[in-house]
């Protein structure tokens, strides 16, 4: 393996960060769409060099950018997002119907062996597919159209579809998670979905063990073993070992178990990475310390990784697409801050050091390994 | 530049330059009666990129943070389909995209 790249989307731009496999020096290309609010880029798995950004602004609107040369030039292609069907009505924060109104992507999975196929989750939250490399996209209304979306509320981010999880060892499962109506499962390529959220315990709502209603802030599965999934809920980390059937919480001796990202090492499927954030009333961490915490166990024993971070007067945030790993033989783990710097680990976590420690806030991270 | 009957001027915000790859002015040929929604038709055509940034793809409603100026007159909540000034019509003054003023 010769390098990696990795793809960075911010509040002003998108950036690409490029290293061989010592990860030590580092290329910077960017901004790429100056100005513009990068939500997410990711490339495809079946082609390295296929790319695609969601490119948003208030005054703008939407766009959708896709590079077939691994991010050096870029063309604008579909972007018309239209809810299939009746648009229907979900809960505003009042609690009154309020319209499904499409207002950004927030996160673009491209499928594991087409680079033409990628999935959109938005805001306000569904689900959409392209088959012909952007150009064109299809809601898959099954998700939006569950019996429980008339009770799905938005988080205080809106709500945004930010989570798509592909199953690679069985066909057509692939995950989803919604803030705040939690996660969902789907067996059938998208068609059909259910709730999968029972064992999730959540005190900010009516029925603390409600069906859908939670506010999940991000979920991660290890390829070898996509039965075991993670989630770092608004409050509690979560493991389910069926698939999302059940879930039991792992925040152990976590310092605070609030948080937004969670990432699991390319190698190991125990061994599960977490950014604790003081509260959702602060978000920044604890004791102006940046510590990632990393479980070998799967959860519940948690060690702070603290060598290369900042350990005083750092009240930056992680976001929950900020944290990527690469596939390196020594997995490197990297995650950006809502402070622009973006940090990089080639030793799964042991020792840390900026990228970049200035650009706008980071949005998302995204990690590529090259051959 | 001379007024010309056949050609509309349109001037983008910098980020729609950026996004269609053009510099300064956008001439464009408009059949018909020159309205809001005849000019927008003819620069979506040439430059499809553009499309949704300016109005909803669907129902053609200016997005919210979008003006439309000409002739030091703001025609944004003009009827999309009322004739444009006649000097916009024959290239005299250019027909101005802005982006609102907000922060960020």
């Amino acid at each position: 393996m010769s390098g990696v790249r990795v793809l960075v989307g911010t509040r002003k731009g998108a950036f690409v960060l490029s290293s061989d496999g010592k990860r030590e020096k580092w290329d910077v290309s960017g901004p790429h769409f100056p100005g513009w609010e990068i939500y997410h880029l990711k490339g495809s798995p079946a082609d390295q060099d296929r790319l695609y950004a969601s490119q948003s602004n208030g005054w703008f609107g939407q766009l959708i950018q896709r590079s077939d040369d691994g991010g050096t030039t870029w063309e604008p292609v579909g972007n018309d997002f239209s809810y299939q069907g009746e648009t229907g009505t979900h809960q505003w924060y009042d609690g009154t119907p309020h319209p499904w109104e499409f207002a950004r992507v927030w996160h673009l999975e491209p499928s594991l062996d087409d680079p033409d196929t990628v999935y959109a989750g938005v805001e306000d939250a569904g689900l959409f597919r392209s088959t012909d490399g952007g150009k064109h996209w299809q809601e898959l209304p099954g998700l939006r159209g569950h019996e429980t979306g008339p009770s799905w509320q938005p988080g205080a981010g809106g709500m945004c579809l930010h989570t798509i999880i592909l199953d690679p060892s069985s066909p057509g499962r692939m995950f989803a998670a919604i803030s705040a109506a939690g996660a969902f499962r789907s067996d059938d390529s998208g068609q059909t979905w259910r709730p999968v959220n029972h064992g999730l315990r959540s005190e900010g709502i009516p029925d603390p063990g409600a069906e859908v209603g939670h506010c999940v802030h991000r979920l991660a599965m290890h390829p070898s073993r996509p039965s075991v999934l993670y989630m770092q809920k608004h409050w509690d980390v979560m493991r389910s070992d069926d698939a999302g059937e059940s879930w039991h919480e792992v925040s152990g001796d976590l310092p605070t178990d609030f948080g937004f990202p969670i990432d699991v090492h390319a190698h190991e499927p125990e061994t599960v990475y977490v950014v604790p954030i003081t509260s959702d009333s602060h978000h920044f961490p604890p004791e102006g310390k940046l510590r990632v915490y990393r479980s070998r166990t799967g959860g519940d024993e948690w060690e702070p990784l603290t060598s290369g971070l900042p350990q005083e007067h750092c009240y930056v945030n992680v976001l929950r697409d900020a944290m990527a790993v690469d596939s390196m033989d020594s997995c490197g783990i990297y995650f950006g801050t809502t402070g622009g710097q973006v940090y990089a680990s080639p030793d799964a976590g042991d020792s840390w050091a900026p990228i970049v420690r200035d650009l706008p806030a980071v949005l998302s991270i995204e990690a590529q390994t090259l051959p | 530049m001379t007024g010309n009957a056949d050609v509309v001027r349109v001037v983008l915000p910098a980020h729609l330059r950026t996004l269609a790859r053009v510099d300064g002015e956008v001439e464009l040929q408009v059949s018909g009666p020159v309205t809001q929604s005849a000019v927008l038709d003819a620069l979506e055509g040439r430059y499809p990129m553009l499309r949704g940034t300016i109005r909803d793809q669907r129902n053609g409603k200016r997005r919210a943070f979008i003006r439309f100026f000409a002739c030091e007159q703001d025609l944004s909540h003009e009827q999309p389909d009322a004739p444009l000034p006649a000097a916009v019509a024959v290239g005299a003054e250019p027909y101005l995209i802005v982006g609102a003023m907000a922060g960020g």
